[in-house]
C-alpha cells in the first residue's frame, strides 16, 4: 500500500475516537453542554483531512504514521479538554487550524531544509532573542514565578515552545559540520577525551546563553528539555558517552548551585522529595495531582465522570471562571492534562498516551536512521529527542518522578503556542522523512 | 551515526517506562493508601453527592437522614440526626469536615451503597444515581429514651461524670440499648468549631462509656469465676468453703463487705451474698491460667466484635499500672472478685459485661453482638439481614443452668433481692467497686437477663465514680426498668 493511503487508513482510528469521545462526553454531561458543542470535534476532523490532502500533494513519500499518531495524540487532548470544559475545546479546535495552516505553510517554504544550515546563527540568534523576550518590559508575563510567556495585545503566547525547535535546528547544524572535529582527540587526560576547544567554543556560547536565558526566566521544564536535547545531539553526532557523562555532571552541579539559591527551584525540589510533608506552595497540587491517579485507579472513572469540579459548598468563590478557579485538580486542562487523563482513562488509557508518545518517537528516529545526510539525521534525532523529552519532563512531573516544571503535554495540553511549534516541529520532521524516503533517483539523480 | 541514534532510542524507552511503573505506582499500588490520605477530600467529597441511606430503629424511629443542601447542579446532602443526642453513642455522625464515627463509620459501605465493581458498572450503564441503602438498626428507641433518662438521673448527683447501659439479645446478640450519658448531639458536629468544643466539653460527651470506658467490675465479675469454677469442673454449686473474714489472698488479707464471717458455706450462698473471701479462694484455687481463658471465652482481652469501629471500643481484661492488657503475674484472687493490685485490676466495659450475662441466658453460648437488623437497597429488596452467629462457646448447657440457678437466688434473697422484673424470675448480680474510700465513692454495676425459663434479655448498667451508690440500689433499678421496658415488647 502507498505511504499515502496508509496514512488515510490511520487516521479512521483518530475519527473513531474523537466521535466516540464527544459522544460520551456529551451524554454524561448533556443537561449542562450545547448540541452545538458536537460539531468541534467534526471540525478538527475536517482540518485533519484537508492536511493529510495537503501531504498527499506535497510530501508523497514521508512518514505515513507520524502525522496520524499526532492527530490522535491531538484528539485524545480535544476530548479531555472538551470534558473539562466545552468552550476550551472550541478554542483549542480553533488553534488546531492555525497549527495545521502553519504546518503546510512550513513544508511549503521549507520543502529544502537544508537553507536552515545557512542561517544557522541567525536562527540561534533568533531562538535566545524568543527565549529573552519573557523578561522584557511590557511584554513579559509572570506565571507562577517563573517568566513563560509573553503578552502581544489579546494574544499569550510562550516563545520557549518556538525557540526549542530553533535551537535543535542550530545544533544539529553546527554538529553535522563539526562532528568529525568533536570527535578526534585533541588530547587525553586521565582516560577522558578533551575536544578541540576551539570548535566546542560557539557550541558552548550558544548552548550557555540559551541556558542562562532559562534561568533568568526561571523556566525549569524547558531548560531541562534544552539540557537533554544538547546532550542527546552532541551524542548522536560523536558517539562518545563520555561527553553526555560530563554534561550530565556540570548539569548536576549547576541544578544544585542553582537550586539552593532561587527558592523557586529549591521548592519544587523539596515538594518532590516529600509531597506530603512539605509546607512549601504547591505541595498542595502535587499532592491532588496523585489522589487524582490513584482515583483513576486500572479503567479510569470515564470521561465525564470522575470529581474535577468541585460541587456547590466546596467550591471556593471565585473571580476567574472554571477550571482556573474552582477546580479540585489545579490546572487540569494545561500542566496536570495527564493527571486528568489517568483519572478518567485510568491506568490503560495513560499507558495509552505513554505509547503513542514512545511510536512517535520510533518513527521520528527512524526517520533519523533513513535520512541521507548528518545534517537530516541530527535535525530528526534532534526534533523527536526533544519532543519525547518534553513529554517525559511533563509526565515525570506529574507522576512525581522528577520534580513539576510546568511544559506542557505536546498536542494534547491547552494552549496555543505549544500546538503551533509542535506542528511546525512536525512538519520538519515529515519534511525530513520524504526527502529520506524519497526513491534514489527521483531524489538527485544519483542512482546507487 | 546510525547505533547512537537507537541507543537514544533505547534510553527514551527507558524513560517512558518510568513514566509507567510511577503511573501504576499511583493508580494501583498505593492507590488505597493515597485514598485514605488526611489531605484527601475526595472520597468525602464524592461521598457526599450520595443520598446516603436512613438509618432507623428497630421500633421505627429515624435516627439519621441525608438532606439536600447547597446550591449548584449537583447537589450534596447533609447529614440530620432528628432524635438529637439520644443515639450519639453510639450511631456517630458523618461531615465532612470531621468525618464518619460509630455506626455511621462502620456501616458506611451499606449507607453510600458501595457495591463490587461490576455492580458499579451496571449502574452506569443504566444511568442511575448511586444511592445509599437504609438501615435498619437493632436499637429501640423508647427503652434506649428511657434508659438515658434513668443514667442521667443517677449522674445527677455530684461527682458522678457519666454512666453507661447495654442491653442485648441473647439468643440473636442483637444490641437493643446502648446508652451513655453525658452524650452528644451529631448535629452540633457539622462543623470543625463544634467538635472542638465537645471535644474539650467537661466529662468527655464524645467518649462512649458504654464501649470505650474500662471499670472495675467489682463483684459483678464473680459471674464469671463462678461460670469458670463450674464449667472446669472442679467446683459444684454446693462445693463448701471457709469463708471467714478476713483470710489471706496473695499474703494480704481480704475482708467481706462489712467484715462479716460466714463461716462454711456453699457456692449458691457465696454468690447470693456476694461473699468476696469464697469467690478470692475459687480464684485462687482455679489459677491464673483458667481464669484467663474463661475470661478469653466470654471476650475479654479483645475489643468486641460488634460492628463499631475498632477505635471506638476497648477490650476488657487484666490491666497493670501501666495499661496494658497482662495474662500472668497478677493477685488472681483479687482479680475472681472484680478487683486487683498494681500489677494487673480486673476492668471491664459496660458491653463486655452486658456479653457477660448473655452467654450465660444463651445456655452459655455467646452470640456476636450486632447492631444491624436489616439494610434494605433503594428498591426496596433487603440486601442483608441479622443472622445470628455464635462468637463463641463459653461454657456448657449444664453449667449456664447451674449459674442461671445461683443468680436467680441473687434477685430472690440476695443482694439485689429489692428488685423485680414485671413479676417474671430472673437472673442477676450486683457489684459495687470501690474507687475511694474517704468519701465512700463507688462503681455500682448490675448485670441480669430475664426471664430466667427463656431469656429475651440480658443487660448491663454502671454509674461512674457515685459516692455512697451500690449496685442493687443504683445500677439495679435502671437496669429492671430497661428490662421491662423491652420484655414489654
Amino acid at each position: 500500500m502507498r505511504a499515502r493511503n496508509r496514512e488515510l487508513l490511520a487516521l479512521v482510528p483518530v475519527a473513531l475516537l474523537v466521535t466516540a469521545g464527544f459522544t460520551a462526553v456529551f451524554i454524561t454531561k448533556s443537561e449542562q453542554i450545547g448540541d452545538l458543542s458536537l460539531t468541534y470535534g467534526g471540525y478538527f476532523l475536517a482540518a485533519c483531512l484537508v492536511c493529510h490532502l495537503f501531504l498527499r500533494f506535497r510530501l508523497p513519500y514521508a512518514d505515513p504514521y507520524l502525522f496520524p499518531l499526532c492527530a490522535l495524540l491531538a484528539a485524545i487532548g480535544l476530548v479531555v479538554i472538551y470534558r473539562i470544559k466545552e468552550d476550551l475545546a472550541f478554542d483549542q479546535a480553533s488553534v488546531f487550524v492555525l497549527g495545521l495552516a502553519l504546518f503546510c505553510v512550513t513544508i511549503v517554504v521549507l520543502r529544502d531544509y537544508h537553507v536552515l544550515e545557512r542561517y544557522r546563527y541567525l536562527i540561534a540568534t533568533a531562538g535566545i532573542l524568543l527565549l529573552l523576550a519573557p523578561r522584557l518590559p511590557g511584554i513579559g508575563a509572570q506565571v507562577n514565578e517563573a517568566y513563560l510567556g509573553i503578552k502581544l495585545g489579546p494574544v499569550n503566547f510562550q516563545p520557549s515552545e518556538l525557540a526549542k525547535i530553533c535551537i535543535v535546528i542550530f545544533l544539529a547544524s553546527y554538529l553535522a559540520e563539526n562532528r568529525e572535529l568533536l570527535s578526534v582527540a585533541a588530547r587525553r587526560f586521565l582516560g577522558l577525551t578533551i575536544p578541540p576547544l576551539k570548535h566546542f567554543g560557539p557550541l558552548l556560547v550558544v548552548w550557555g546563553a540559551a541556558m542562562l536565558m532559562l534561568v533568568a526566566t526561571r523556566d525549569l521544564g524547558s531548560s531541562l528539555m534544552f539540557f537533554g536535547a544538547f546532550l542527546a545531539l552532541l551524542y548522536v553526532a560523536t558517539a562518545r558517552f563520555s561527553y553526555v557523562l560530563v554534561g550530565l555532571l556540570m548539569f548536576g552541579a549547576g541544578a544544585y548551585l542553582l537550586g539552593s539559591g532561587i527558592s523557586h527551584v529549591s521548592d519544587r525540589v523539596e515538594i518532590w522529595l516529600d509531597p506530603f510533608g512539605s509546607t512549601a506552595t504547591g505541595a498542595g497540587q502535587v499532592q491532588q495531582s496523585l489522589f487524582a491517579q490513584a482515583d483513576g485507579g486500572l479503567f479510569g472513572r470515564g470521561l465525564g465522570e470522575s470529581l474535577l469540579r468541585l460541587p456547590g459548598p466546596f467550591a471556593p468563590d471565585c473571580q476567574q471562571p472554571f477550571p482556573e478557579c474552582g477546580s479540585i485538580l489545579p490546572a487540569p486542562h494545561t500542566d496536570f492534562i495527564y493527571a486528568v487523563i489517568t483519572m478518567e482513562l485510568g491506568l490503560f488509557g495513560a499507558c495509552g498516551v505513554i505509547l503513542i508518545y514512545a511510536l512517535i518517537a520510533a518513527r521520528g528516529f527512524k526517520t533519523a536512521v533513513m535520512a541521507p545526510d548528518g545534517f537530516s539525521k541530527l535535525l530528526a534525532a534532534g526534533l523527536t529527542a526533544i519532543f519525547a523529552l518534553q513529554a517525559f519532563v511533563i509526565i515525570g512531573g506529574v507522576t512525581k518522578v522528577i520534580p513539576l516544571t510546568g511544559v506542557t503535554l505536546p498536542f494534547v495540553s491547552f494552549g496555543g503556542s505549544s500546538i503551533v511549534a509542535n506542528m511546525i516541529l512536525l512538519a520538519l520532521l515529515l519534511v525530513v522523512s520524504d526527502a529520506a524516503r524519497r526513491p534514489r533517483a527521483e531524489a538527485g539523480g544519483v542512482v546507487s | 551515526m546510525n547505533t547512537p541514534i537507537v541507543r537514544l532510542y533505547a534510553f527514551i524507552l527507558l524513560l517512558f517506562a518510568t513514566l509507567v511503573y510511577f503511573t501504576s505506582k499511583w493508580t494501583v499500588f498505593d492507590a488505597d493508601e493515597l485514598a485514605d490520605k488526611d489531605s484527601n477530600r475526595r472520597p468525602l467529597i464524592e461521598q457526599q453527592q450520595i443520598p446516603r441511606g436512613t438509618i432507623t430503629t428497630s421500633d421505627g424511629v429515624l435516627i439519621a437522614e441525608s438532606v439536600p443542601a447547597g446550591r449548584g447542579r449537583r447537589p450534596v446532602f447533609v447529614r440530620r440526626y432528628p432524635q438529637g443526642a439520644l443515639f450519639g453513642h453510639p450511631v456517630g455522625y458523618s461531615f465532612v469536615d470531621v468525618g464518619n464515627s460509630g455506626i455511621e463509620e462502620s456501616e458506611n459501605d451499606l449507607l453510600i451503597g458501595e457495591e463490587n465493581e461490576f455492580a458499579t458498572l451496571i449502574d452506569e450503564l443504566r444511568d442511575r444515581q448511586p444511592e445509599g441503602a437504609d438501615i435498619t438498626l437493632t436499637l429501640d428507641a423508647e427503652a434506649q429514651r428511657l434508659a438515658t433518662q434513668l443514667l442521667q438521673n443517677a449522674v445527677t448527683d455530684p461527682g458522678s461524670p457519666g454512666a453507661a447501659l447495654v442491653a442485648i439479645e441473647p439468643k440473636t446478640g442483637a444490641v437493643r440499648v446502648m446508652a451513655s450519658v453525658p452524650g452528644y448531639d451529631p448535629n452540633e458536629v457539622r462543623t470543625d468549631a463544634g467538635f472542638e468544643r465537645l471535644s474539650t466539653a467537661p466529662n468527655s460527651p464524645l467518649f462512649s462509656r458504654a464501649t470505650q470506658a474500662t471499670y472495675p467490675p467489682g463483684s459483678t465479675m464473680k459471674v464469671v469465676t463462678a461460670a469458670a469454677a463450674l464449667d472446669s469442673g472442679e467446683f459444684e454449686p454446693d462445693s463448701v468453703l471457709d469463708a471467714s473474714s478476713p483470710i489471706d489472698i496473695s499474703g494480704v488479707p481480704l475482708e467481706n463487705d462489712g467484715g462479716r464471717s460466714f463461716g462454711q458455706i456453699d457456692m449458691t450462698t457465696a454468690l447470693t451474698f456476694s461473699v468476696n473471701t469464697y469467690w478470692a479462694q475459687v480464684g485462687e484455687e482455679l489459677g491464673t491460667e483458667t481464669m484467663v481463658k474463661y475470661m478469653e471465652r466470654f471476650g475479654f482481652y479483645e475489643d468486641p466484635e460488634l460492628d463499631l469501629p475498632g477505635d471506638e471500643m476497648a477490650a476488657s481484661g487484666v490491666i497493670n499500672e501501666k495499661g496494658k492488657l497482662v495474662k500472668e503475674d497478677f493477685d488472681v484472687g483479687r482479680v475472681a472478685i472484680g478487683q486487683g493490685g498494681a500489677e494487673g485490676q480486673a476492668r471491664a466495659t459496660p458491653m463486655q459485661m452486658a456479653e457477660v450475662a448473655a452467654a450465660i441466658a444463651n445456655d452459655g453460648t455467646l452470640m456476636r453482638p450486632t447492631f444491624l437488623q436489616q439494610a434494605r437497597d433503594p428498591d426496596g429488596r433487603v440486601i442483608e439481614e441479622l443472622d445470628p452467629e455464635e462468637q463463641s462457646k463459653v461454657i456448657s448447657k449444664e453449667a449456664a443452668d447451674q449459674l442461671t440457678q445461683m443468680m436467680q437466688k441473687v434477685t430472690e434473697e440476695g443482694t439485689a433481692a429489692g428488685l423485680s422484673v414485671d413479676g417474671v424470675s430472673f437472673a442477676g448480680k450486683t457489684g459495687t467497686a470501690e474507687i475511694r474510700l474517704e468519701d465512700r465513692t463507688n462503681q455500682p454495676w448490675f448485670i441480669a437477663f430475664a426471664p430466667t425459663d427463656d431469656p429475651q434479655i440480658a443487660v448491663a448498667a454502671t454509674v461512674e465514680r457515685c459516692q455512697g451508690c451500690f449496685g442493687g440500689d443504683t445500677a439495679g433499678p435502671i437496669a429492671t426498668a430497661v428490662m421491662e421496658n423491652l420484655l414489654g415488647k
